[in-house]
């Protein structure tokens, strides 16, 4: 089926949350912080102020009334406190963006009381404590059985520290925002989000409005990567700027402004150790994280919690420890946890096969696991062995000889390798009607298509549902005022949302009428106690030139199991997307700090490599039917995230392969492997 | 916004009439309004050469090519004589950028684009390029991508332009006009070292003007452009090499053209290398006793270092493959 909007998209016809065209509309933007700490001595807006264009300027030397400030990356311009370098300190309105943009540039003087700052993460970082919980809600520290006896009793060992830099999520739509005041005091949003009821709620709640008296609409979202899973300052600021201009106000984040505040992948420190008997059979595994949040924010991402999920160990500890810096608060970037946890778990477990004298496929059945290891639960399905037998089959992984770095084609080592990925397949209550209009069917559920394809999947999910052709089903999604939905992320949306939609259609059905709805939160909550995930196979082909360090990926596969796969041909784009994000990630991409600065100096699109097409071949993907009757009415797990998990170890584990060079820090630019 | 004038520029001579101080040049614009948007550049007028009739490629008596400065890249790396008698220099062309850039970017203000140095790039930082006297934040700071060689204690910027390191290696001569005249600079010898005063780039005076590139005849030999980066497009050189290798029937280097890029504040001429493998056996040997008396020019920083052995493997590896 190809996506419902696709022509809307082509030809232009889709509006994205900057485009709306609102009648009296003012443009608004962002003036940042210079400093990475301290405290604004003196804010002083008045040549902007008397700038022929511009409207008002709004800054903590006015403190504009909010509601709830308990979010402080939301409670904008309450105080003189610097956080981070580029947190936004004020705002200018003006008649026309140009005009706003040169007023922030030159007619706001901001002074500062400038304090020294700490914005780089490292092992001995003595502020690295434990947070009670992990991102969303995990332990951060578990520990089952004795690891030291584990690793002390092993035959082979791999105790190794491996490291990923910050990434940017680098959605193709900035975070922009239109706020329309109505005359009611009502507010509208036109927003860049990924969750429509989620930042209605919060953005109310920050305003201090109830949350009837906002809409958020967002028909169209140009990418978010967990980017806009929240409300980000900039929906606040156009909000207030509105209300203090009397207008309608337009406000768009710079690509460079993007870098600051949307949030970002922090930096990640691990350490893992593994041990294995003569059989390969782990004996240990102990995984252990250094990471960073702000100053304002406790954000931990649940790097390790993946080494809690993938393989049977009698012994088992994961950790999490985090350094709060002078920097803007991480968060959720595709898989947060999982991306980087699994670079590492499955790095070390390619080091193990090696150390053990065994095939790394071979390696990784070995430690298949009857039930999750972390929790003892039972999996509601689990295929990552077929997957990657299968991988292995369409690979011409037999054909495969394990030594390194003996395979040269001209002056390009040549080698492959193979990692495991996973993701959890979560699922959280969410609303839909279903209405019969002239024959046809209108859904409607606040879930958003942030380029997924979603609103095409609901599209499929609808008409099987009630028996109906696609084109006799319209999906109206987008909008706050359509029944609350959870949001796009954690690959959770068609799961959730496709839940609602197949028990309204149910209920239409049965009562036969004009109308029906349905909310899942009952049916969500009394789910049996499974340990849900996906999981897939990752294999990668790799050059590298012997003797300028390039690296080229020649062959990308990816044999995922992920439930049923709803809507083959965007299941696809989705599992291509998520490797060619995972390869940037193997070769290129990377955010760097300036220690001296205290800001992200690689923040646009020159300087942060993300994948040419050039970097990228024809990426081949697969899925085994799996069928699992304890997910949801469509038997699917999320697809949208599993596609990154696996890729930069595959990767690296090929670099090895055809160098002989373990790369245990990302990116593996070429001054790593010119040696 | 800050406010600049415009306008178009009929000929040459119109052209420099109307520079003052405070106008720049515009022609493609794929780096200078960039750095008008960044606040880098901040002209009072922009007198717009992108339509000169200085839009040809033609054949000279000497069996050179004149190659006019508002020539576009895609459309030079993309001529048939270009290809068949300079390929280094074609294939340093369409290895820069982006199909879309090359198509707006033209020749002159390719040579002339500035330094993608972050520092320099972002207003809120100090720069000596950008701000005499400020400081090189450089230096200490992120350089992993900086010069290795020539560099000065004020600036380690280099010098972006592939086309630039190909017109290096190929001696072109770069006419230029002015309130002075008319002159000719060859190169090597248009970009300059950083020394005490990194923000000129150019020994162009104020208002110069370049007009037309000659090429003399190609040299005899087999020739390449290669070129290094993090990833496969779209991205500058870590290091590049334009090179050109003439072997006689005994053996020995009849002619050797090397130039370097991604190293220096300018499009490096690897003229010791040169020197040291013109008469001296072809072979392993040879290339890498070249590429060490060049190198023994370098002083990496801490984190570049890395550089030094890419653009000795660059300069072995890419006479290797020339050989016949």
């Amino acid at each position: 089926m190809n996506r419902v909007e696709g022509r809307d998209k082509v030809t232009g016809q889709a509006t994205y949350a900057y485009e709306y065209d609102v009648e009296g509309v003012a443009y608004a933007f962002v003036v940042q912080s210079a400093i990475a700490k301290g405290r604004i001595r003196s804010l002083d807006a008045s040549a902007a102020l008397t700038t022929p264009g511009v409207l008002t300027v709004l800054s903590s030397a006015d403190r504009p009334e909010l509601g709830d400030t308990d979010d402080p990356e939301l409670a904008v311009f309450q105080g003189p406190e610097i956080a981070y370098h580029g947190q936004a300190v004020a705002v200018v309105v003006a008649e026309t963006l140009e005009v706003a943009r040169e007023a922030a540039r030159t007619g706001v003087r901001v002074e500062y009381d400038e304090e020294p700052h700490d914005v780089r993460l490292r092992p001995d970082h003595p502020g690295l404590y434990r947070p009670k919980v992990v991102n969303p809600g995990f332990p951060s520290r578990t520990e089952k059985g004795d690891v030291e006896a584990g690793l002390a009793d092993a035959v082979v060992t791999v105790d190794e520290v491996y490291t990923t830099p910050a990434l940017h999520n680098n959605a193709m739509e900035p975070h922009a925002t239109i706020a329309v005041w109505g005359p009611d005091g009502d507010l509208t949003l036109y927003d860049s989000t990924q969750g429509p009821t989620g930042h209605r709620d919060i953005t109310a709640r920050v305003l201090g409005l109830p949350p009837e008296r906002v809409r958020v609409v967002s028909r169209h979202v140009g990418g978010g990567f967990g980017s806009k899973g929240t409300p980000r300052p900039q929906a606040v600021i156009a909000a207030l700027a509105a209300r203090a201009a009397g207008r309608p106000v337009k406000l768009t984040l710079t690509r460079h402004q993007m870098y600051d505040m949307t949030g970002y992948r922090t930096p990640t420190i691990q350490r893992v150790r593994l041990g294995a008997d003569a059989q390969g059979r782990l004996t240990a595994l102990d995984h252990d994280v250094a990471e960073q949040s702000s100053t304002l924010k406790e954000f931990a991402e649940q790097t390790t919690v993946v080494s809690r999920v993938m393989y049977a160990t009698p012994a088992l500890r994961t950790d999490h420890h985090l350094a709060r810096l002078d920097v803007p608060t991480p968060s959720w970037m595709r898989a947060p946890g999982e991306t980087p946890g699994m670079f590492a778990l499955e790095s070390a477990m390619d080091e193990l096969a090696i150390a053990a004298g065994m095939d790394p496929i071979e390696l990784r059945i070995t430690n298949e696991p009857d039930a999750e290891p972390g929790s003892g639960r039972p999996y509601s399905s689990r295929n990552l062995v077929a997957c990657l037998r299968e991988g292995a089959h369409r690979f011409g992984w037999a054909r495969r000889d394990p030594e390194p770095g003996i395979r040269l084609e001209g002056r390009w080592l040549v080698g492959t390798g193979v990692a495991s990925s996973t993701y959890p397949a979560y699922r959280r209550p969410t609303s839909a009607s279903v209405s019969v209009l002239n024959g046809d069917f209108i859904v409607r559920v606040a879930a958003v298509d942030i380029g997924t394809g979603a609103r095409t999947a609901l599209t499929r999910i609808a008409a099987d549902a009630l028996g109906a052709s696609p084109e006799q089903v319209r999906v109206e999604i987008g909008d706050s005022d359509l029944p609350k939905a959870t949001l796009a992320g954690g690959s959770m949306g068609t799961a959730s949302w496709g839940t609602a939609v197949v028990r309204a259609c149910e209920a239409l059905l049965k009562n036969g009428g004009k109308e029906a709805t349905a909310d899942t939160t009952d049916e969500v909550g009394e789910a049996a106690d499974f340990a849900r995930h996906a999981f897939g196979a990752q294999f990668a082909e790799v050059r590298v030139h012997a003797d300028t360090g390039e690296v080229r990926v020649s062959r990308l596969l990816g044999v995922f199991a992920a439930g049923r796969i709803i809507a083959p041909k965007l299941a696809r784009s989705q599992f291509i997307g998520g490797m060619t994000m995972g390869l940037g990630m193997a070769l290129m991409e990377q955010t760097i700090t300036d220690p001296d600065f205290g800001d992200f100096l690689t923040d646009d699109l020159a300087q942060y490599h993300l994948p040419a097409c050039a970097d990228v071949p024809a990426i081949e993907v697969a899925w085994i039917d799996e069928e699992d009757p304890y997910l949801n009415p469509m038997g699917s797990k999320g697809i949208g995230e599993i596609g990154i998990v696996g890729t930069a170890a595959a990767i690296a584990n090929a670099v090895h392969h055809a160098t002989g060079h373990r790369i245990r820090h990302l990116p593996i630019t070429p001054d790593k492997l010119l040696i | 916004m800050r406010p600049f004038d415009y306008v178009r520029a009929g000929d040459g001579r119109q052209a420099v009439g109307l520079h003052e101080p405070g106008t720049m040049y515009l022609a493609g614009g794929t780096n200078l309004v960039d750095l008008m948007r960044l606040g880098v550049a901040e002209p009072d007028r922009l007198v717009d050469v992108g339509r000169l009739p200085y839009d040809r490629i033609e054949p000279v008596p000497d069996g050179g090519v004149r190659i006019g400065a508002t020539v576009r890249n895609s459309d030079l790396g993309a001529h048939p004589d270009i290809r068949r008698r300079y390929p280094m220099l074609a294939r340093a062309v369409l290895s820069g950028a982006s199909g879309q850039v090359r198509n707006m970017a033209t020749v002159g203000g390719n040579l002339l684009q500035r330094t993608r140095c972050g520092y320099f790039q972002d207003v809120s930082k100090p720069c000596n390029k950008r701000a005499p006297g400020t400081g090189c934040p450089a230096i200490p700071g992120e350089h992993h991508n900086l010069a290795i060689v020539g560099h000065s204690d004020s600036c380690v910027a280099t010098h972006p332009s592939d086309m630039a390191v190909a017109l290096t290696a190929l001696d072109a001569r770069v006419h230029v006009t002015g309130t002075g005249g008319d002159r000719v600079v060859p190169m090597p010898g248009l970009h300059r070292l950083p020394g005490t005063d990194p923000q000129r780039d150019t020994v162009l005076e104020p208002g110069e003007l370049i007009t037309t590139v000659e090429l003399p005849a190609p040299p005899v030999g087999r020739s390449t452009y290669r070129k290094v980066r993090e990833r496969a497009s779209f991205a500058f050189a870590l290091v590049s090499i334009a090179a050109l290798l003439d072997i006689d029937s005994d053996g020995i280097v009849r002619e050797c053209r090397l130039a370097l890029g991604g190293v220096a504040h300018v499009p490096w001429r690897a003229a010791r290398a040169e020197d040291a493998l013109i008469g001296s056996v072809a072979g392993e040997e040879a290339y890498a006793a070249a590429a060490d008396a060049e190198l023994a020019l370098a002083r990496p920083l801490p984190r570049n270092a890395y550089k030094v052995a890419l653009a000795r493997n660059l300069i072995t590896s890419t006479l290797r493959e020339l050989a016949p």
